[in-house]
């Protein structure tokens, strides 16, 4: 079990409305996401609890190639995860990022 | 002159046919004296065809075989498709046999490799299906013949049953070569539903103690399907079946295959493809194409064996399946094969490593799977000569603007999953085969499909179009670009990548127009096998170990 908080400055803004959103399940290969839209709008906040340890690395690249690609400022994540693979880690923020574009 | 003899083989054959006459009435063995048959039938140094296919086995034979004195009987050379039994292992281990050639040995993977470093096996050649049977007819044309049928009657006529498989292609060329064939079947009987291998073919038959052992390969429990694979089948549906108008296809056994099958009638319906792709299947009867046979997206399938619990279903559908007059499957490895390198548009499977250059392999670290099918479907036929909008597509592609005379190519598309179990890296600089070929001292790596046939590679980062890169270099960093965050993926040159992704020989989901948030198992048009069940119409009947209700 590991515990960290990954900061970051995503080249643009969250869009649409909602202000929360959950998905996903902390299951063996699986990862629980909660999004918050709590920030200010040029920084997010990834607070990360995960059942593999030693793989920070991995995270902050799979992390800053999001905040690379999509909308995601002003955003705070929640992570439980269950020791997913990065792919599942990257599309658990793809849709968390999409829902948030959705209307309030 | 006068002196040369030209029938040593005949001759030879009618010893062992006399030696091992007194054992039978006509051709029929009566199962005990199986021993006895094999001793008399078999000499040390024969080419031997222990029938071994994909999922039929001779398992009552050879267990017979590996039983017999290695004093008596040794140095057989081992010509068979599938090593897959422990018994086909012990041949080895006991010194019964020496020398292999085959084509895949899934369970027996591990086996093998060690077999092979402790000396014990003198590796001939991982061949894919055809090539074997190619060379059954020019240069490992078997002595001996032990293969397996569900029926015979007393002429020696064989009734095969739905996974007739290998068996004809076997007998072909062991029959008419002054080989010898013996069937072991289920049962004997009077009258059979139909014949699959003429009686003159076949020189003794043996009622075995229990039915042949049938594999259950290509069941895939959808229950199982995650929604990155359902993300890849989103992307491999809308980024080369729909631009490709791709109708005659092979698809390998992976999971992200079947996801693909079972979003033709969902998210395929949605894209309104019904009718413009995936018609024509060389395929095994997958369970997972059940959803999409019975909502009409498929005109027919030809199977290259069949599947545990299908026989029922695919009898009720002789529009769509190859049916014999008795109404069930017949199968057959080789014509299948053909259909998969002539006539196919597409082969879209998994694969366990690829390196730089798209070269894939299923040769992990201590495993010898072989290949089975996949280095012919995933190969591009030099000698077809027929235009479809497919291949013509592809080939154009490929040419760029080079030349006014341009060939098809086939669509050869890898699925890979960046990262395997415990989080290994699938892309890689260099294939475990590669340096096992090295270790082992092998005169060609045991490459699945290499890289100047892949055409695309479909990660769940994105689809790479390996037909529009036009360098080496472009090539790399086009895979790169889809490796994720693998070691090779971290190692792209962003920049290029980008201009990649701008002329579209990488696409991202966002790029084809795809949702996140539509990745989810609510698109799977069967979500357990007792959905696949249900779909039959309850013709579908899966072994026990896929039932869990």
């Amino acid at each position: 079990m590991e515990q960290f908080q990954i900061r970051i400055e995503p080249a643009r803004p969250a869009s649409g409305g909602r202000r929360l959103a959950s998905l996903g399940v902390n299951a063996s290969g699986n990862l629980e996401l909660l999004v918050e839209r709590s920030l200010p709008p040029g920084e997010a906040v990834f607070d990360i609890a995960t059942a593999a340890t030693g793989f920070r690395d991995l995270w902050e690249a799979v992390i800053s190639d999001l905040c690379a690609r999509l909308p995601v400022g002003g955003l705070h994540f929640s992570i439980n995860d269950g020791g997913a693979r990065p792919d599942v880690v990257g599309l658990r923020l793809m849709q968390g990022a999409a829902l948030m574009e959705q209307p309030a | 002159m006068g002196l040369k003899s030209w029938d040593r083989q005949r001759r030879e054959r009618q010893a062992r046919l006399d030696a091992a006459a007194p054992l039978a009435q006509g051709k029929i063995v009566p199962t005990a004296r199986v021993s006895a048959l094999l001793r008399a039938l078999i000499r040390p140094g024969d080419r031997l065809c222990l029938e071994g296919d994909n999922q039929k086995q001779a398992d009552f034979l050879a267990d017979a075989l590996a039983a017999l004195d290695p004093a008596e009987i040794h140095d057989l050379h081992i010509v068979q498709s599938g090593v897959v039994l422990q018994a086909h292992l012990d041949l080895f281990e006991r010194g019964l046999a020496r020398k292999l050639d085959f084509s895949y040995s899934g369970p027996q993977s591990a086996a093998i490799a060690r077999a092979l470093d402790a000396g014990k096996i003198e590796l001939g050649a991982v061949h894919t299906y055809i090539e074997l049977f190619a060379r059954y007819f020019m240069d490992l044309t078997p002595n001996v013949a032990l293969i397996a049928a569900v029926q015979a009657d007393h002429e020696g006529n064989l009734y095969t049953g739905p996974n007739t498989e290998d068996t004809p292609t076997i007998v072909e060329a062991t029959a008419f070569k002054s080989g010898i064939v013996v069937a072991q079947v289920n049962k004997l009987v009077d009258k059979l539903p139909r014949v699959d291998i003429p009686g003159s073919m076949v020189d003794f038959v043996i009622e075995a103690d229990r039915p042949f052992y049938v594999e259950p390969l290509f069941t895939r429990d959808p229950a199982a399907i995650t929604e990155v694979q359902i993300l890849m089948a989103m992307m491999a549906l809308k980024g080369i079946y729909a631009p490709y108008g791709v109708r005659r296809l092979n698809h390998g056994i992976g999971f992200p295959t079947a996801a693909i099958e079972l979003i033709l009638p969902t998210y395929g319906e949605a894209l309104g493809l019904r009718g413009k792709i995936a018609t024509h299947f060389a395929l095994n009867p997958h369970p997972t194409l059940i959803p999409a046979i019975e909502s009409g997206w498929v005109e027919q399938v030809h199977c290259f064996g069949s599947e545990v619990g299908m026989d029922q279903y695919m009898s009720a559908r002789p529009d769509i399946f190859f049916l014999g007059q008795d109404g069930t499957l017949r199968s057959n490895r080789l014509m299948c094969q053909t259909a998969g390198l002539y006539a196919c548009d597409m082969f879209i499977g998994s694969t366990l490593q690829i390196d730089l250059a798209g070269n894939s392999s299923t040769f992990t670290n201590g495993r010898i799977a072989g290949f089975g099918g996949a280095p012919n479907m995933g190969a591009d036929a030099r000698g077809r000569r027929h235009a479809s909008p497919a291949w013509m597509q592809a080939g154009q592609e490929a040419a760029g603007e080079a030349g006014s005379l341009v060939r098809g190519r086939k669509l050869v598309v890898q699925m890979v999953e960046t990262f395997g179990e415990k989080l290994v890296p699938r892309f890689v600089e260099e294939l475990d085969s590669v340096r096992m070929a090295r270790d082992l001292k092998l005169d060609l790596a045991p490459v699945m499909i290499y890289g100047d046939d892949v055409t695309h590679i479909v990660t769940e980062e994105g689809i790479a179009n390996l037909l529009l890169c036009r360098s080496t270099e472009e090539r790399e960093q086009a895979i790169r670009g889809v490796a994720g965050f693998t070691p090779i993926g971290r190692g792209r040159d962003r920049a290029v990548v980008e201009r990649l992704r701008a002329r579209k020989v990488i696409q991202r989901p966002e790029d084809l127009g795809i949702s996140p948030l539509d990745a989810t198992r609510q698109l799977l048009a069967a979500r357990s096998v007792q959905d696949l069940v249900a779909c039959s119409g309850g013709l579908y009947r899966p072994p026990a170990k896929f039932r869990n209700w």
